[in-house]
């Protein structure tokens, strides 16, 4: 009895182990992490072959209008994701469904200046949802949607004359902002250059993010002195609620600014209580003032943008408004704007200064309370200098830009002219250390750097001039980025590489904050676009005038319909290619002769169009232009284009001949 | 302890039940292209992927080289194998209620000859899928055959296939071994 008792108990153990097997049958699986030594910069950034980067950067592509993404530590260039300027290589700005991404209120402008990328935050701390970024030359800001790395939304900025200090978040994404570098007239208007002090003023806009779309809006805007408004950031922990801008040309100069905006020992920080601004706005002391500027959306559901023209904005006076605005004076003309991760320190980086500013949160406000304030300018309190000033690190390089910080209480600060990144101690203000860049360091990079919780044990020096890094490829040359070690006391110099564009700003955040939301297809059964054809049962061609709309489907190795009669010279064609695949990794491409547009490269689950005029009678060839499966070179077909006045039939086919 | 042979029966019945919870069978493709694989779950009633996709993207690549597509309504045991399944569940009760070794050992040998015949007919439904190839096929390779294996790991062409009982299928497994487990008590009881 007993020992049967055991005997099932045992079988009863057995089946259990047994239940467990099947994990034991999987094959692949997750990779495992590559271990780096302590003394060897090169294993420290050898990331095998197969084996992930720990973290993601976002470097800003400057002129290029692009965001590129580059693993750390390899330095490995991941994706390049067209933002403000259009791109042939994935349709950006050439398909129908992008091309409302970059309308404006110029209407369609197909590049920008991209400057300073922005991670979202939640308490302060990188979130991996979304990213931002600004567009200097005709004011807009970007984000781009982290699931899907695409440019998702875009909203131009009024009454901005560029959008330099711009997107730096809240710590919640409650807003991000656009303050302006050019001081323009207010309204915008035909007056003299020369009136620039009376006429000109200077524009920072507030954008709210709704915490579960992302969907930006502009708030309030808040109207101040015509000064160039260079960067931005905003507080955190104890500064929780004010956003601080730097600013130069507080001279109002409108000509030679070089001289004339470099003459005054101190200009300002702007202090920004958008905590008080949001109490004024519900209280009504707001002007709404006619506007134009473009809202584009694009949807991951529709797979196409739209784009709307808003007609009003919202603007807050200090006049209207006081307690809202203060000055902090900052030796000479500030560039970077940074706050340290406890909230307390506001480094202004003034790059023509010989020492490096920091100013205490705990003591503006106490100034604010005591009203010690220097003067005024246009209602808004210039505060004291010495009742605000926490601390200042004592000639530590040339040309300070901009700063960022570690975990451990260290601030690392760009030099531009002396070339080089300097560490010091916050709150003892003593240097530590010093390590040269290659050359003239802009912005550098701390993943979190700029957050309440850096991640950092890696810095990447943005560089302005590349020189002689790299083997030489004529007069123009690529920007460049230094990667360095600052887990140790020491900052050790890693690694080197081109970057694409100039990158002006960049973002870190650890991989496993952004990998597990990336999409890999998009569900077909949840593609909505107006001409989706949700099988290849569902393709037809139709005619309407002179208007042919092709329904067309592409799948594992071939286009229906692949041939298409009955279209005529004059006819204005448009492909709405449908890719049914649902794998990873097989999009498909298609491209027409003589069409005078890119191609599209359309994901799993997903409809672009292209649009195509053709021009004389013939036969042409269309094909699919990503290299798709074993049979992708036989993914083609032929549209047949008769005369303008023929009789040809509208008919389509796939598979059989088409019978006249 | 007169109530173990019944709870073995009840634990076993159970884990046979799960059939409607739980897929039978897993094939598993692993090829350069697909280095985590591709996972198809067979289940009494339907035949599915990992992903809404999975069954779509094994179709595309048997198409290559001329299979039949997988098409779940075109397969008319996923249709009577839910009933045949409850009605051995019923049957495994009543044989519960009964609580006899010959209703023990009769619903397992009932319970293994069907699994026989349904692991022949699994068989005989990949041979046919390994062996059928269209005459058009873009790829054709003289004498070559595409079935995957009943039970364990196969090589076809630039695959790997794996194909392994899951946990439905084991948990029906065990409910046999359970079954005979009951009866053996039972019999050296009486």
């Amino acid at each position: 009895m007993k020992r049967l008792t055991l005997y099932a108990i045992t079988t009863l153990f057995t089946a259990i182990l047994l239940i467990w097997t099947p994990g034991c049958q999987s094959p692949g699986g997750p990779a495992t992490g590559g271990l780096v030594s302590s003394n060897d910069a090169a294993s420290q950034v050898y990331v095998a072959p197969g084996q992930y980067d720990e973290f993601y950067s976002f470097l800003s592509g400057g002129f290029s209008g692009q965001l590129s993404v580059y693993g750390l530590p390899s330095g490995r260039l991941l994706k390049v994701i067209p933002v403000f300027s259009v791109d042939a290589e994935k349709a950006y700005g050439f398909n129908e469904e992008t091309k409302p991404m970059l309308n404006t209120s110029f209407g369609f402008v197909p590049w920008d200046d991209a400057h300073h990328p922005e991670l979202s935050q939640t308490n302060g701390e990188t979130d991996g949802r979304w990213i931002f970024i600004n567009g200097n030359n005709t004011p807009r800001v970007a984000r781009i949607d982290l699931s899907t790395f695409e440019t998702t939304e875009i909203i131009e900025i009024p009454n901005s004359g560029g959008n330099h200090s711009s997107p730096f978040t809240t710590e919640n994404t409650e807003y991000v902002v656009a303050g302006t570098r050019f001081g323009v007239p207010y309204p915008q208007n035909d007056v003299a250059i020369s009136s620039y002090a009376e006429n000109f003023k200077g524009m920072l806009t507030f954008i709210k993010v709704d915490p579960e779309s992302g969907h930006m809006e502009i708030a309030f805007q808040i109207l101040l002195p015509a000064f160039d408004y260079d960067l931005a950031h905003s507080g955190k922990g104890k500064s929780h609620g004010w956003t601080f801008f730097t600013s130069y040309n507080t001279e109002q100069k409108n000509t030679l600014l070089e001289v004339n905006a470099s003459q005054n020992d101190k200009d300002f920080i702007a202090a920004i209580n958008w905590k008080k601004a949001e109490e004024y706005l519900a209280q009504g002391k707001f002007r709404e003032i006619p506007a134009r500027y473009a809202h584009n959306v694009y949807s991951d559901v529709d797979h196409q943008a739209t784009s709307t023209i808003i007609e009003k904005v919202k603007v807050l006076t200090p006049e209207d408004c006081p307690d809202m605005v203060y000055f902090l004076p900052t030796p000479k003309s500030p560039h970077g704007v940074d706050v340290d991760p406890s909230g307390e320190y506001i480094v202004g980086n003034g790059k023509l200064s010989a020492d490096l500013t920091v100013h205490s949160f705990t003591k503006m406000l106490q100034a604010i309370e005591n009203k010690s304030y220097e003067t005024m300018i246009s209602s808004i309190p210039v505060l004291k200098y010495e009742e605000v000033v926490g601390g200042v690190v004592k000639a530590p390089g040339l040309g300070p830009l901009h700063t960022e910080f570690d975990a451990n209480g260290n601030a690392y600060t760009t030099f531009f002219i002396s070339s080089e990144i300097v560490k010091w101690k916050v709150g003892t203000w003593e240097v530590l250390d010093r390590v040269p860049c290659y050359y003239s360091v802009g912005h550098l990079m701390i993943p979190g750097g700029d957050s309440r919780k850096p991640q950092g044990k890696y810095m990447l020096a943005l560089n302005k001039i590349t020189k002689d890094r790299y083997l030489p490829t004529g007069p123009e040359l690529d920007q460049a980025a230094q990667l360095y070690d600052i887990s140790g006391d020491k900052i050790k110099l890693l690694l080197d590489f081109p970057t694409v564009g100039e990158p002006h700003y960049g973002q870190g955040i650890s991989a496993d904050r952004i990998v597990p939301n990336v999409k890999k297809i998009y569900p077909i059964e949840e593609n909505k676009h107006p001409y989706v054809s949700l099988g290849e049962g569902k393709t037809k061609v139709e005619r309407q005038g002179n208007d042919v709309h092709v329904y067309m489907t592409t799948i594992r190795s071939h286009f229906a319909p692949d041939n298409i009669e009955g279209v005529k010279v004059g006819d204005k064609v448009f492909f709405h290619v449908t890719n049914l695949e649902q794998d990873w990794d097989v999009p498909h491409g298609f491209a027409v002769m003589g069409a005078r547009n890119s191609e599209i490269l359309v994901m799993p689950g997903q409809t672009e169009t292209t649009v195509w005029e053709p021009q004389r009678p013939g036969v042409y060839p269309f094909y699919c232009t990503d290299f798709c499966s074993a049979l992708h070179q036989e993914m083609q077909g032929y549209i047949r284009i008769s005369p303008a006045n023929s009789n040809t039939p509208l008919k389509w086919s796939m598979g059989e001949d088409i019978v006249q | 302890m007169k109530w173990l042979p019944r709870l073995l029966m009840i634990l076993g019945l159970a884990g046979f039940l799960s059939l409607f919870a739980f897929p039978l069978w897993r094939i598993t493709l692993v090829a350069p292209q697909y280095p985590t694989g591709v996972r198809m779950y067979i289940w009494i009633n339907k035949i599915g992927g990992e992903t809404a996709g999975t069954l779509q993207n094994i179709n595309i690549l048997n198409h290559y080289v001329g299979m039949k597509f997988i098409e779940p309504e075109s397969i008319p045991e996923l249709s009577y194998f839910p009933y045949v399944v409850l009605a051995l569940g019923l049957l495994g009760l009543l044989a519960m209620v009964i609580n006899k070794p010959w209703a023990y050992l009769g619903w397992a040998l009932l319970v293994i000859i069907l699994a026989a015949i349904g692991i022949y007919d699994f068989y005989l439904w990949e041979y046919d899928y390994g062996h059928h190839l269209s005459p058009t096929a873009p790829i054709k390779i003289p004498g070559a055959s595409y079935q995957p294996p009943v039970i364990g790991k196969k090589t076809i062409l630039n695959f790997t296939a794996y194909s392994y009982p899951h946990t439905g299928g084991i948990l029906a497994g065990i409910s046999i071994i359970l079954a005979l487990v009951a009866f053996k008590i039972k019999k050296s009881w009486s």
